[in-house]
């Protein structure tokens, strides 16, 4: 990067993309050219800052100022003031909600605080299109030390020791995957990159493939050295288009840097990499259904074991590892084993990177130390509850995983703590929800996902998450009785019990959480036919309340169906039976004389 | 051999490494219950998806439950099979499977003959507390299967038989998740795919999502047409199996029975289409020599190998996948249709009937051959050489239906003329009996010399595919046998490839045979039925006096007085057909 | 079943790039992309000539299409529509914008309105949580979408 004075760093992410983001690249040059400053300055377009909430981002470098919520219109100033006469924009700068003090340095804001950026080290940070940045920052020095100093035992003995485990879901230590598929003994092993991430309110992995994907193939690349593979497959969802289309960039580069293909840095060892791409199936997450979609076949899983590591691709040993897992690998080697399980807990080492959303203030990415706990996540870094309402719940592991509440907060967030009260790591989705969420509904979103996604090989899967499904919506519609309550938990134990893979195995949590934690919210549904966050659609009316009502006709005019009725300045009516219940009148009322019932 | 020791609910037990737990449970008298798990030892034959989960058993120190058919035993370990645990998620499971399905028992084809069904009942479940919707899917009506989805339990049998043993192809798991269910491309009816209607699906269906399309009722309105006269004729495999649907041991032997029941429920005469097998081997091992003749004068133009014909589910299968090698088989119709001309001509003019008076039934171990007899070349003026085929089972169905004690019949003895038959003919029902009885009359024919030993024991057993060098008399005859598709399939690959050496090979499109076929009663994944069958076939032969076809002393007046010689005009007009390339053209 | 009739030009583009991928089995996931991708779906015919040229049954490759809920076998409209429904975006709100874009068009999910215009479908988290509710039409992205913004959404294709 030394050849230019100055960078601005724009953030490449989906998120800012999709405010926008590409034009402000394009006015941010065009005005730079204007003032003929073109030689000192270059725009670079990043991966996600993680602070997704108040993009667009756009970072300054060398003086690190954190602008948010930049729009096109903005470039001029930015490049006027900031870069031409060295004066900060204020009025882009990050506001701390509490203090109302400007903030212009992202280590001294509330969301970046408590972070430790260590899968995420990069992101934000490098041009992901440019080798030559992600070598600038010790990039492919884990490889080139791994190949010319180090025995393939040694690496695995170091991933060992880190105390590693798998990031995509399970925790397996990845070391140990690492050691099992090297021990077998094949003409042909494979190495393969998960990428599907398929939990709906999740892009860890897709941020650090758009954001830092040499970082994976990189570690892909140790992975084949260690394991004896020669072949590295990344399989990816079809929707990231940018993701690909990074990953291809950064495939053809490093090929040309000699970083992958016939013998790396000239010490005879090949390895290449190839992509596979997902069609839209979440089971596919699972690694034997993975390995068949790769083969071309249905997705369908198969029975451990055997495990991929003694007969996966083609029939091949073949290890599968996360995109996250892989990321932490390079810098693993590089600062050693010990520094890394020196952050996190016992028998949870270094980070997780998390996707925060929902109901929380500062929705975005984040990457904290193993033992942080749910209260600084959502409180701390997520800046609390959006529009003031009050914690409800928090959702870590997807579909797969829990509900965890108010007494939850405090505990480290670790792989077997989570397991523990009733949820799980998962992949990385953190999903917050407030007092208008009603869990049984949560547990009935959460069920039509793996309704709609199983793959419907098994029949406890196949025909119990429906049942699982269509009780809950019964429960919803109000109609729903006591044995159904029992059925319900019944069900829920058997179907975990029996089914052949992971997405069985643990889709009736959200279920068993809910009804654990959240037990006398099932019960009103059932018992009194009220749902007590007032989101059921059956179970609840929205009334103007005459006294409050002003009748200013607002709520009449956005009513898509034309169901309020009243004249001007006199209290407003709901006809009832055309109500839709869509709550527009109740998002818009000014003086809360919308009242649900 | 590495072996394990383990506990199964509290028994010691030791296996070899690798047993599953299921077969370690067996070994000691504890039967797992399955649904979907069915192997068929010594064919390849194995349907192992560990799908319907009610095999579950509790493995000390797992989290969760294991699927027997699926778990392979370990050193130590201590297995549970009967648990409340485990009979509680064996009972929901089964509740679960049963909640989408119907309970149409009362009116089921399957019905006393259900895995599914007899599982619930030994399970006792008398609720199904689990309820709701269920899937609905379009039926399919073919002339030889009918398909009811409503009742598929998703055990991916039929996909295995259709897909790994067959290579055929038509069915495959569609859909996801509730919505899954196994069908034929687009949800197309069987009849517009490239189904052999080998009917090998239904044989190992366990429910009654796949059965046959019956036929028994309209064979019962012909029989009480004044009108018409009924004829009735048997294949050779379904004597060897049709008591099993009485109750009597596999392989017992109920030729006499059945020919009475058949009078009993009134067929006007009741004939052996062994018979036509004869007349079969009459023709086509005429031809075979006829070909080889020319082959070895030196004929360019004559294509060696000949294949056997006499199987409609491969006729059918070569249509579909060989359609350019439709010159290599024999064109000599199947002995079903041999029989139906034979009898709408020559024996409807012994009767002074017209064809449209007659009516041909057949009674097959097949499926295929219900499609055969609706095909439009086997029609004169579109009246069907044979009318009606109907399988094994259906006609226990009509025995069972007309109250007759099938045990306790009088053995009784086919109508002539064509009753009479030679044990060549009657081993046409296993795979390799139809090589061996021609070999028997080609013999004779080629070397004018008589037959020492009629036993050929090299080309008899259950392999999938064999082969055998028989000396006729200094010229070396190279045979090839295969049955079910999937071997024949290589068979054709290797000619195709130009690389067969064989003289003549025969196919069967069913494991087996016709002992195996679609139509037969159902053998529940047990390969010793099919073998006992196999072995009752081969005693019928040896007790024949007759044991060569050519020796048949109808088949000899029949050419004298109708035919003329074997291959002759007639004969090509009324016993041979040709083939159709029925491979779907992509036109753009 | 009648033969089939597709335009000559992209059958043997199809071929082209089942060639492309050496006409592999294991390769069909690919092969159906790219085929979706010529043809903006995959009807019976495209399937046929993809089964024929990679050897493989046409079952075989129906059953692979139907898993997948990328393909389609239905042509999509004009502009197509996709709600997220990830949970993010659910827990603020994307059920009732899914609501009026059906009321709207007056069709459900995965359905394409009758002049052909607009298809609907749901995706799960575009990775613009921060967005949420997030709709996309075509390439374009919408976040914080509220349900009284669908009809000025839809006005702006009309
Ligand atoms: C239903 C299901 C979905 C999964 N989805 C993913 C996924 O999207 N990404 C992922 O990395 N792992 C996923 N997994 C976990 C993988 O099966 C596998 O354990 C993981 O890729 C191994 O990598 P790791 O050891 O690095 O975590 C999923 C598992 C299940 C059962
Ligand atoms: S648990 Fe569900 S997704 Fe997994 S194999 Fe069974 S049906 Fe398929
Ligand atoms: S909830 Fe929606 S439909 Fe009902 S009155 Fe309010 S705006 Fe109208
Ligand atoms: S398939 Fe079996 S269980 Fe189902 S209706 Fe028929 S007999 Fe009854
Ligand atoms: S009858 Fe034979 S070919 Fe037809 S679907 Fe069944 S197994 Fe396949
Ligand atoms: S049709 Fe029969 S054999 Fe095939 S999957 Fe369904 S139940 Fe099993
Ligand atoms: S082997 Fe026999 S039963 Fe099977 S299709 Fe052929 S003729 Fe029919
Ligand atoms: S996408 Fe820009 S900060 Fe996340
Ligand atoms: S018999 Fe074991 S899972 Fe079906
Ligand atoms: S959940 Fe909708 S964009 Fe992530």
């Amino acid at each position: 990067m030394a050849k230019f004075k100055n960078h601005v760093l724009v953030c490449g992410g989906t998120g800012c993309r999709a405010s926008q983001g590409e034009e402000i690249v394009q006015n941010l040059n065009q005005v730079i050219e204007e003032n003929g400053i073109e030689q000192d300055v270059q725009v670079v377009r990043t991966g996600c800052f993680g602070f997704c909430e108040k993009g667009p981002v756009v970072k300054m470098v060398p003086d690190n100022t954190f602008y948010v919520q930049v729009t096109p219109d903005d470039a001029t100033e930015i490049v006027k003031e900031h870069l031409v006469k060295g004066r900060k924009v204020e009025r882009l700068l990050y506001t701390d909600p509490e203090t109302k003090e400007r903030v212009s340095e992202s280590k001294d804001m509330g969301f970046y605080k408590k972070q430790i950026r260590i899968a995420l080290r990069n992101c934000g940070f490098i041009n992901p299109e440019n080798i030559d940045e992600y070598i600038a920052r010790d990039g492919y020095a884990a490889l080139g030390k791994a190949l010319t100093e180090m025995k393939p035992e040694e690496v695995i003995k170091e991933i060992l020791d880190s105390g590693l485990r798998g990031r995509g879901g399970g925790g397996f230590p990845t070391g140990l995957k690492w050691e099992l598929t090297r021990k077998v003994d094949a003409d042909q092993k494979y190495v393969v990159c998960n990428a599907d991430e398929g939990d709906p309110g999740a892009f860890m992995d897709r941020s650090i493939l758009e954001g830092d994907p040499h970082a994976v193939l990189e570690a892909m690349a140790i992975n084949g050295f260690c394991t004896g593979a020669s072949i590295g497959l990344i399989y990816i969802r079809a929707e990231y288009p940018l993701a690909i289309s990074r990953l291809k960039i950064a495939i053809e580069q490093a090929r040309e840097y000699g970083l992958l293909g016939k013998d790396i840095l000239g010490t005879g060892f090949d390895f290449d990499v190839e992509m596979r791409y997902g069609a839209g199936a979440f089971v596919c997450g699972e690694e034997t259904s993975l390995i068949h979609s790769m083969e071309g076949l249905r997705g369908e899983p198969t029975v451990k074991p055997p495990f991929p590591s003694e007969s996966g691709y083609k029939g091949k040993p073949t290890n599968v590892n996360n995109v996250e897992t892989y990321a932490n690998i390079p810098v693993i080697l590089l600062e050693g084993a010990k520094w890394f399980s020196s952050i996190g807990t016992d028998k949870s080492k270094g980070t997780k990177v998390f996707a925060l959303a929902g109901k929380v203030n500062n929705v975005g990415l984040i990457e904290v130390p193993m033992g942080t706990t749910l209260r600084e996540v959502i409180f701390d870094i997520g800046g609390g509850i959006k529009d003031g309402k009050g914690f409800k719940a928090v959702q870590t592991g997807g579909p797969s995983g829990g509900c965890l509440t108010e007494k939850h907060l405090d505990i480290p967030i670790d792989y077997d703590n989570l397991l523990a009260c009733g949820s799980m790591m998962g992949s990385g989705g953190m999903i917050v929800m407030d007092e208008d969420d009603c869990m049984v509904s949560m547990a009935k979103f959460y069920l039509d996902f793996t309704v709609e996604e199983s793959c419907g090989k098994c029949a406890p899967c196949r025909i119990g998450n429906k049942r699982l499904y269509e009780m809950l919506d019964k429960i919803t519609e109000g109609k729903g009785t006591d044995e159904d309550l029992g059925h319900l938990r019944n069900l829920s134990n058997v179907i975990k019990d029996t089914s052949l893979c992971g997405l069985g195995q643990t889709s009736p949590n959200p279920v068993l959480s809910t009804m654990e934690n959240f037990w006398d919210e099932y019960v009103a549904h059932v018992k009194d036919d009220k749902c007590p966050a007032g989101q059921c659609k059956s179970l609840m009316q929205y009334v103007i309340v005459e006294d409050k009502c002003v009748g200013c006709t607002l709520c009449s005019r956005v009513c898509p169906v034309d169901c309020i009725v009243g004249d001007k300045k006199a209290p407003h009516v709901i006809t009832q039976d055309i109500c839709i219940k869509c709550g527009a009148c109740y998002d818009k009322c000014k003086f809360g004389a919308i009242s649900i019932q | 051999m590495e072996i394990v020791q383990l506990t199964i609910d509290n028994k010691k037990v030791v296996v070899e490494k690798g047993t599953t737990i299921l077969e370690a449970a067996k070994s000691i008298g504890v039967d797992i219950p399955t649904l979907c798990y069915m192997k068929l030892h010594d064919t390849n034959f194995e349907n192992k998806p560990g799908g319907c989960r009610v095999c579950v058993v509790e493995v000390e120190g797992r989290r969760n439950l294991a699927p027997s058919c699926k778990s392979t035993c370990e050193e130590g370990m201590k297995i549970n099979t009967h648990s409340v645990r485990v009979v509680n998620a064996r009972r929901t499971v089964m509740e679960l499977i049963l909640s989408d399905h119907p309970f149409e028992c009362l009116v089921c084809a399957k019905s006393g003959d259900c895995e599914l069904q007899s599982l619930a009942q030994n399970l006792g479940i008398r609720e199904v507390k689990y309820q709701g919707e269920k899937n609905k899917y379009k039926s399919d009506e073919s002339p030889a299967i009918i398909r009811e989805m409503e009742k598929c339990i998703m055990c991916r049998r039929c996909e295995t038989a259709c897909n790994d043993v067959q290579t055929v192809g038509v069915l495959s798991a569609i859909n996801r998740g509730f919505e899954s269910v196994v069908a034929p491309a687009f949800e197309m009816d069987l009849d517009h795919s490239t189904c052999t209607f080998c009917g090998q699906c239904v044989a190992v269906c366990p429910t009654g999502a796949l059965t046959e399309r019956d036929s028994s009722s309209k064979v019962m309105d012909a029989i009480v047409d004044p009108n018409k006269t009924v004829i009735v004729n048997t294949a050779p495999a379904v004597r060897a199996a049709l008591g099993e649907e009485f109750g009597m041991d596999a392989g017992t032997l109920v030729t006499g029975k059945m020919v009475s029941a058949l009078r009993k429920l009134g067929f006007d005469h009741v004939f052996d289409t062994d018979f036509a097998a004869d007349l079969t081997i009459m023709e086509e091992g005429t031809e075979l020599l006829g070909r080889l003749g020319k082959h070895l004068a030196g004929d360019k133009d004559v294509k060696l190998p000949i294949l056997t014909s006499c199987c409609p589910g491969w006729v059918n299968f070569f249509e579909h996948q060989f359609p350019d090698m439709l010159d290599i088989p024999s064109t000599a119709k199947s002995p079903q249709q041999m029989f139906g001309a034979i009898a709408k001509t020559y024996f409807a003019d012994q009767l002074e009937k017209k064809r449209e008076d007659v009516v041909v039934v057949s009674v097959m171990p097949c499926l295929a051959k219900k499609y055969e007899c609706s095909r439009d070349e086997f029609k004169v003026d579109g009246d069907p050489d044979v009318n009606l085929s109907i399988s094994t089972r259906e006609l226990a169905q009509m025995i069972r239906n007309a109250n007759l004690n099938f045990e306790a019949l009088e053995d009784d003895d086919f109508d002539q003329p064509m009753g009479e038959s030679t044990g060549a003919a009657v081993i046409f029902g296993t795979t390799g009996g139809v090589i061996e009885a021609a070999v028997r009359t080609a013999y004779e024919v080629h070397t004018k010399k008589t037959l020492e030993r009629l036993d050929f024991e090299e080309l008899r057993g259950m392999e999938g595919i064999r082969s055998a060098t028989i000396d006729f008399d200094g010229l070396p005859i190279n045979i090839g046998i295969a049955h079910g598709l999937g071997n024949a399939r290589k068979l054709l690959e290797d000619i195709k490839a130009g690389k067969s050496e064989f003289h003549a090979i025969e196919i069967m499109a069913c494991p087996g045979g016709c002992i195996g076929g679609g139509g037969q009663p159902y053998h529940h994944g047990d390969v010793e039925i099919l073998k006992k069958r196999q072995r009752a076939i081969y005693e019928e032969d040896k007790g024949k006096i007759l044991r060569k076809s050519h020796e048949n002393p109808f088949i000899q007046k029949l050419y004298k007085e109708f035919l003329g010689e074997p291959c002759g005009e007639k004969s090509h007009e009324l016993l041979h057909t040709h083939y159709y390339d029925k491979k779907k053209k992509i036109e753009i | 079943m009648a033969d089939i009739k597709l335009p000559a030009a992209k059958v043997e583009e199809l071929k082209e790039v089942c060639k492309k991928f050496n006409n592999e089995p294991g390769e069909l996931i690919n092969v159906l992309h790219a085929a979706q991708e010529l043809f903006g779906y995959l009807p019976a015919e495209v399937q046929e000539v993809v089964a024929n040229e990679m050897n493989v049954s046409v079952a075989h490759v129906y059953g692979v299409v139907t898993f997948y809920s990328f393909f389609s076998m239905i042509p999509k409209g004009e502009h197509p529509i996709s709600i997220c429904m990830g949970t993010a975006c659910y827990v603020r709100g994307a059920e009732k914008v899914l609501d009026e874009f059906k009321r709207h068009l007056d069709v459900k999910v995965g359905e394409t309105t009758e002049d052909g215009k607009f298809s609907i479908s749901c995706l799960r988290c575009v990775g613009a949580c921060g967005l949420a509710p997030v709709v996309t039409v075509g390439e374009k992205v919408y976040g914080r979408i509220a349900p009284e913004d669908v009809k000025g959404i839809l006005a702006e294709y009309m």
